[in-house]
């Protein structure tokens, strides 16, 4: 297959970037997206050119770190599917893809499609975590949780902090992000002791760090690789809620 | 020189308690004044520096990812083992120490893996009141499921992302202790040196990845939990990132390496489709519950697999391995994969594959009870491969997986430096020759939630004399400088290769001579050819831009000059060691159906290396393994 690609290219955070025009011959259609940038890299790199900087690690869809805007849509255009799992089967040949990073206020871009999402650890720093110490723990099996509720409890923690969901949020709300792990935490025993805490402490860091506000468009829920439900947000709603008028 | 593990005195199972009650400790007001570094996110690394740091050590912690969170130890599916007995199968400490030490063919300490078994008890507890959401009963209580290898079902687990759940846990911790101050984060840091002050560890050198600066750092203790080092095959299950450098440079400063050769080679993962592929992805162990793997019984047989009758498959592991069948041990399958695959039996377009059947399970089972046990792995398939395994069956094949060695540690995990401690993968210690699943995630908490706060406090009660330690000695700035050095030599090639190129020949004469099978003459043709290749490396590489900037190339570049030289050490040890045992298989020794042939004579000892300079021998340092509690046995799953 023949594919044209319009990458951002930005050297810095102060530079400005724009869309710059690649070709590539040859791209077989069981190539992963991140194969095929690998290959033009290599190209890049034997012309003396600074290759395209991408995140991505495990390239096996749960680490997390790989994230690009692909034609408009964040990790492309498949369903629960991250950007190291597209294939290039799911274009054709002439297609020309646009490839840009993750935008947000609250994610810079640091170079071409890196961008810095520290702000998701500091936003877990303000309460997403049970306060136990090593070696505190009891059995395992003198808390019972029902399968019903350990099952929701994984479906909210399941989360890989992309920041797909910030990406395509018109806001760039951190809402999913946010809301799934006051969810995960709020719905165990282990964690309801802290939860009215959590939600206001977590809430208050979500909007230091520049996110916007949920409009309840349901766009994150479309695009997170996990399909991570927008229901949490509703939970992470009442929770901030209780908090507020309990505390 | 001698080695000595430090193993305390005692029955094997007072062994631990033993050194708990004797270990010094550190008064809560003296803990403020030492500083820790721990390299590495993980499992191991995240739990270690979130438990010193609750502990009242002031922590340094470093990842070379955008944030600790992302650490491979994510990428677990399966689970992690732990003698609850919670199903009243008869499994217990004992028992799963000797499963442990029967699955590492006798190649690792009694005391090591007695001590993993009893502390599995505490790390599920733990897990739990972090909230991690195992998988449950309809009553509340947690479930198991089994794994390869064992009769006994103890293996937790979340779906299939134990490792993320674990992770999560784990780096929630972390991030707690980093709020409470108690811990500095270096996100998108690498290490480039250990840095070794009057014959103790006292410090690292990093480059920050988003600058390009280099920093120093200095501790009165550092721990590298680093991970493992199987993406020097290039491809593996591993994800891009994982490398050996920082342990390989503390090699190079004096830490003993294990076992280097010693790599799991995983029977279920995807095949190779071209040149251009990055990586082999992993399906979960679990599968072989339910799928039967075979390969025609017919050379080329250009069929498609639903075209070939019952009559004409060869179900190869029922037929080598009855008791065990599709469940027998990682190292037993894929070494019987490669053995038909070599004969000329292999499937695919390429020739390098077996399938994996779920036919009869569907028929059995139904669709909807296989989709609800694999739902996701069988979706994952569909994604990479675009087949699906609910009609054709899947192709699987071997891919390099876990490095069972690394840096030599004791009893106290402590390397052959003082004051440098190793974790987790990183090190060798509890595997032997061979790791059963669901060991992995278990010996990473372990490591660091549990044996490293007392022994890394044993190791810090001498220190609290010592003072703040001064990163502007002599020491630090000669490390800093052969750092940058190297990073300049590398971007100073100019020539017109890349890193990737030279990574992915070495990966290929790694998997060709030093993989599942090892033979003398092929060992030694290995090491001549990682020499030529080195030289070439330093004469061909490409790396673009500058070491003051952020440069992907470069970082790949710094690790590939570190797997040229550990790859050369590989097959010194597989060349010396002349015995088969676990992962290890010298074609030389093997009984006359094709086994692994031990030799517990000449060969029951860990091979620890001293490093002696590039182009300079290794010289083995042999760490004698008796055995008082189990007899050593073939290890038959016939």
């Amino acid at each position: 297959m023949k594919i044209f690609l319009k990458i951002w290219r930005q050297k810095d955070a102060k530079s400005n970037g724009k869309l710059v025009d690649y070709e590539m011959d040859n791209v077989i259609p069981h190539m992963s997206f991140l194969e095929m940038m690998d290959t033009l890299n290599e190209k890049l790199v034997l012309s003396g050119e600074h290759p395209v900087e991408f995140d991505h690690d495990c390239r096996e869809g749960i680490c997390g770190q790989c994230g690009m805007m692909i034609n408009g849509r964040a990790h492309g255009p498949l369903k629960n599917t991250t950007t190291c799992q597209l294939h290039m089967r799911s274009f054709k040949d002439g297609d020309t893809i646009y490839i840009e990073p993750f935008r947000a206020e609250g994610f810079p871009i640091k170079r071409d499609l890196k961008v810095d999402r520290s702000a998701f650890d500091r936003i877990i720093g303000a309460g997403g975590f049970v306060s136990v110490n090593t070696g505190q723990a009891p059995e395992a099996n003198s808390i019972p949780v029902t399968h019903e509720i350990a099952e929701s409890a994984f479906d909210s923690a399941a989360c890989i902090g992309c920041g797909a969901c910030v990406a395509t949020c018109k806001n760039s709300s951190a809402a999913l992000f946010t809301s799934a792990k006051i969810s995960h935490l709020a719905k165990l025993p282990q964690g309801q002791q802290e939860a009215r805490k959590r939600a206001l402490t977590m809430v208050a860091q979500m909007d230091a760090e520049d996110f916007g506000h949920c409009s309840n468009t349901e766009a994150c829920e479309v695009e997170c690789p996990q399909g991570i439900s927008v229901l949490n947000i509703a939970r992470m709603n009442w929770e901030f809620l209780k908090g507020n008028v309990l505390k | 020189m001698e080695l000595n593990a430090k193993i305390p005195p005692g029955p094997l199972k007072d062994k631990w308690n033993y050194y708990k009650d004797h270990a010094k400790l550190v008064n809560p007001a003296n803990r403020k004044k030492l500083d820790v570094i721990v390299v590495g996110t993980g499992l191991a690394g995240s739990s270690a520096a979130a438990s010193l740091a609750e502990m009242g050590y002031k922590v340094k912690s470093f990842c070379f990812q955008d944030s600790a969170r992302r650490a491979h130890s994510v990428a677990a599916q399966g689970g992690v083992n732990a003698a609850k007995n919670y199903k009243n199968d008869g499994d217990s400490v004992y028992r799963m120490f000797y499963d442990t030490i029967k699955g590492g063919d006798f190649r690792s300490r009694e005391a090591n893996v007695y001590r993993l078994a009893e502390c599995s008890l505490h790390l599920i507890d733990q897990a739990v009141a972090q909230g991690v959401p195992f998988g449950r009963e309809y009553g509340g209580y947690l479930n198991n499921r089994s794994f390869g290898g064992v009769q006994v079902s103890r293996t937790f687990y979340s779906r299939g992302q134990t490792g993320q759940q674990l992770l999560l846990g784990a780096y929630q911790a972390l991030i707690r202790q980093v709020s409470a101050k108690a811990v500095t984060l270096y996100a998108r840091h690498e290490m480039l040196d250990l840095v070794v002050v009057d014959g103790k560890a006292r410090g690292i050198i990093v480059r920050n990845l988003d600058t390009g600066e280099i920093e120093r750092h200095s501790a009165h203790a550092v721990i590298l939990a680093t991970g493992g080092f199987g993406k020097i095959y290039y491809l593996s299950t591993l994800a891009m990132g994982c490398n050996a450098s920082a342990i390989w440079r503390a090699h190079k400063k004096g830490a003993l390496m294990a076992s280097p050769s010693w790599t799991q080679i995983h029977p279920t993962s995807l095949p190779q489709s071209g040149e251009y592929q990055s990586k082999l992805t992993l399906m979960s162990e679990s599968l072989r519950n339910d799928g039967r793997i075979w390969v025609p019984l017919k050379k080329d047989d250009a069929r498609k697999p639903n075209d070939i009758p019952e009559t004409e498959r060869d179900y190869y592991l029922e037929r080598r391995y009855p008791a065990f069948g599709n469940l027998a041990p990682r190292d037993i399958s894929s070494r019987a994969a490669k053995e038909r695959i070599d004969a000329g039996y292999g499937i695919g377009a390429q020739k390098n594959a077996v399938y994996l059947d779920f036919s009869k399970a569907l028929k059995e089972q139904g669709e909807a009870k296989i989709k609800e046990k694999y739902g996701n792995l069988f979706s994952m398939y569909r994604k990479i491969t675009d087949i699906d395994a609910y009609k054709e069956p899947m192709m699987i094949s071997p891919a390099a997986h876990f490095s069972m060695g690394g840096l030599w540690v004791d009893y106290e995990l402590m390397t052959t430096i003082p004051g440098l401690f190793a974790l987790g993968e990183a090190n060798f210690a509890d595997h032997g020759a061979n790791r059963l699943g669901a060991n992995s995630l278990l010996q990473a908490c372990v490591d660091g939630y549990f044996v490293a706060p007392y022994t890394v406090s044993n190791y810090l009660a001498d220190e609290i004399k010592t003072g703040p330690v001064p990163a502007d000695s002599p020491e630090f700035i000669e490390a800093e400088q052969k750092a940058k050095e190297l990073l300049a030599r590398l971007v100073a090639i100019k020539g017109d290769k890349t890193a990737d190129y030279y990574h992915k020949k070495l990966g290929k004469l790694l998997y060709d001579y030093c993989g599942l099978s090892r033979n003398r003459e092929g060992l030694s043709f290995a090491i001549a050819e990682i020499k030529k290749l080195r030289i070439d490396f330093y004469a061909h590489l490409a790396v673009p831009g500058t070491p003051e900037e952020m440069n992907a190339e470069l970082e790949k570049a710094g690790r590939v000059a570190d797997y040229l030289e550990v790859a050369e050490l590989m097959c010194y040890d597989a060349l010396t060691r002349e015995e088969s045992c676990g992962a290890h298989f010298r074609e030389e020794y093997q009984t006359p159906e094709g086994e692994a042939l031990r030799n517990d004579e000449k060969f029951c000892f860990v091979s620890a290396w001293d490093w002696r300079g590039i182009d300079q021998e290794p010289v083995l340092v042999p760490e004698p393994l008796t055995f008082e509690n189990v007899a050593l046995t073939v290890r038959s799953y016939k």
